[in-house]
């Protein structure tokens, strides 16, 4: 069983953590990993840095431009990662825009991250039916999930729709916004909330977007299995440093 | 018909819409109304309406005796520099702004390079009393005073983008991250062939007025609607897409597209997308774009700032694929040069971006009767102090 349904088949409320691959440091990212798990974090999305990353705020883009000019790219990455299931049993994602992937070669891409033990991609810009048509079989084949986002604007028919073709868990979006926009939410959010619950998906939803502390991330997942926290975990990396790592999880639950 | 958009948003290879989800439902409900609400018969009267009284449409077909004594061949310029803001990118955010207020939206945005669609995007926010906000890089506000004081006299409100390389590229991702922050009241009037589907197919449609109006004018001319060649500079593609737009499916009408090389295709700092441009994913278009090895975007450079976008907009890669169109790449010298000559040959300055078109000439050979049409895309007023500063006036 993929790693990712068995951990949505515990009990409880999940937390993961989105980081961006190659900051502060180029070489932090499996140390980051190893920390993350080790303070009891459920779940990690390692971010591929872009030059260009459209949906995320000032903090994502900041560490991504940081983490390219410290030398981050593809190859580099896979072999940061090559060990990494020596040490690490919690599901790992990665997240990233699809440009670079498409660079690599998506097929090779799947390849190796299923050679690592990656569980599944996150690629917020790659439309469904697009990859529906030309990759569902490559990530099956390489035993990777391609979670999808659903957002507030998100018709109902969609969401049925996404629901119907996810694996793993949707990444429901808390508000229209880019990244780290927000520290709490508006009733206009809890809404939208409540009403994704009554939908009574088949797929289980982890909320991301502006989730930053203890207080948002309780709220949301009043509303889910569970939450993300990204801009905020980088934040705190960038002003304490990859020693703070367990007194920030502890921080939030 | 081999050249326009397909169902699925795509020419050829190119096209699409690779967005993140947030994006999804404004950009359904555009693809949605867009061309209904285009070919509305009173949209259709509005719009020309305003292309006659406030734009100043038609634009002149000039035939240029002098320029073509010098090549040897007929050359006409399709005068875009004399519509009102002084270039083609108006006929597009007259189009946008009334399909903005049909679609009930109160807020515009969009993104400017050297400020010239900024320009002509807040007029037509001044002419429909919408709010406007522009996102502009830092780095080029700075570079261009006169078209930051010029948006600012017609209302609208400029935000510096100050990611990236705070230029062009960097505006654009602003302005999207702004769409998706505001997903209902606003509408963004992209300035190029670019960005996710539908927007390369309706700026396209905005900007073929200007074929359509060569075909009569040629007719009345030279008892032909059909040129041998059309030449136009590309950065994104609008004015280019617009020059070609009524003719590509006619093949014996040959079509040059004039990109900036910079300081050399070879230099390192250049803009020639077609040469130095791979497959990949730009503004949520798939196209031909300028990117390391590893897919990060790579900043160009052009001496003129209306070409120094990373990519072409996807009708171009696919005309270049499918060897419809042919592609030149002219250097900051010889463009320069071009801006210098026609000004004396034929008393019109133009914008930097149009010299390049007229500085492919000298590199081509046409026979005495064959006819070319350039697009006179912009004038120069906005170049005089780059043009001073070149050539010590």
């Amino acid at each position: 069983m993929n790693r990712i349904d068995k951990k949505l088949r515990e009990e409880g409320k999940l937390l993961s953590i989105y980081f961006t691959a190659g900051f502060p440091n180029l070489n932090d990212t499996a140390d980051i990993i190893i920390k993350l798990q080790e303070s009891g974090v459920d779940m990690i999305e390692i971010g591929l840095p872009f030059s260009d990353p459209l949906a995320d705020g000032p903090t994502i883009q900041d560490s991504s431009m940081s983490a390219i000019n410290n030398g981050m790219n593809t190859d580099i990455l896979f072999n940061q990662l090559k060990d990494i299931r020596d040490k690490v049993s919690i599901p790992l994602i990665i997240m990233g825009y699809f440009n670079p992937i498409l660079q690599y070669g998506v097929e090779k891409f799947c390849k190796k991250c299923n050679e690592i033990g990656i569980d599944g991609l996150i690629i917020p810009d790659l439309p469904i039916d697009y990859y529906l048509e030309n990759y569902k079989s490559i990530f099956e084949k390489n035993k990777l999930y391609n979670m999808f986002l659903i957002a507030p604007q998100t018709s109902d028919d969609r969401i049925r729709k996404i629901d119907s073709i996810s694996k793993g868990f949707i990444y429901m979006v808390s508000s229209s916004s880019i990244t780290g926009s927000k520290n709490s939410f508006s009733s206009e959010q809890i809404n939208y909330f409540e009403r994704i619950e009554k939908m009574n998906l088949h797929t289980p939803r982890i909320i991301g977007f502006g989730v930053g502390n203890k207080e948002t991330f309780n709220v949301t997942v009043n509303y889910s299995k569970g939450a993300i926290i990204g801009s905020a975990f980088i934040k705190n990396l960038h002003e304490n440093g990859v020693d703070s790592i367990d007194s920030f999880i502890k921080s939030i639950r | 018909m081999k050249y326009t958009v397909d169902k699925k948003g795509f020419y050829g290879n190119y096209g699409g819409a690779f967005v993140p989800e947030m994006l999804f439902p404004n950009l359904d409900e555009l693809e949605k109304n867009y061309n209904e609400i285009i070919n509305d018969p009173s949209f259709q009267e509005d719009y020309n309406k305003l292309l006659k009284d406030y734009v100043g449409r038609p634009t002149p077909l000039y035939f240029a005796e002098r320029m073509s004594e010098k090549y040897k061949c007929k050359i006409y310029f399709k005068r875009e520099d004399l519509c009102h803001t002084g270039a083609h990118k108006i006929n597009n955010t007259v189009g946008q702004i009334l399909l903005a207020k049909r679609l009930g939206k109160k807020r515009i945005i969009a993104e400017t390079g050297a400020g010239q669609h900024g320009v002509a995007t807040a007029t037509v926010c001044a002419l429909a009393g919408i709010e406007c906000v522009i996102y502009m890089g830092a780095v080029d506000i700075k570079r261009q005073a006169p078209n930051v004081a010029r948006m600012k006299m017609l209302g609208a409100s400029i935000v510096a983008a100050e990611s990236g390389s705070k230029t062009l590229k960097d505006a654009t991702n602003e302005a999207i991250r702004d769409w998706i922050n505001n997903p209902i009241t606003t509408h963004y009037i992209i300035g190029s062939v670019v960005g996710p589907h539908p927007y390369p197919d309706m700026v396209a449609k905005f900007q073929s007025i200007v074929s359509e109006e060569i075909k009569s004018q040629l007719y009345e001319k030279e008892g032909t609607e059909s040129p041998d060649y059309l030449i136009a500079n590309i950065g994104g593609g609008s004015n280019a897409a617009g020059l070609y737009y009524h003719y590509l499916e006619d093949e014996k009408v040959k079509i040059i597209s004039v990109e900036a090389a910079g300081e050399g295709v070879k230099s390192g700092k250049s803009a020639a997308t077609s040469v130095l441009g791979k497959t990949g994913i730009i503004h949520g278009s798939k196209t031909l774009l300028m990117q390391t090895k590893d897919g990060q975007i790579i900043e160009p450079y052009s001496i003129s700032a209306g070409l120094d976008y990373p990519g072409v907009g996807p009708l171009h890669a696919h005309l270049l694929e499918s060897k419809r169109a042919d592609f030149m790449s002219i250097t900051d010298s010889d463009a320069m040069l071009a801006g210098l000559e026609v000004s004396k040959l034929e008393g019109i300055i133009p914008a930097i971006e149009t010299a390049h078109a007229f500085a492919a000439f000298k590199y081509l050979d046409f026979k005495p009767n064959e006819i070319i049409v350039v697009n006179f895309s912009g004038r120069g007023d906005k170049d005089l102090n780059t043009y001073i500063d070149y050539f010590n006036l």
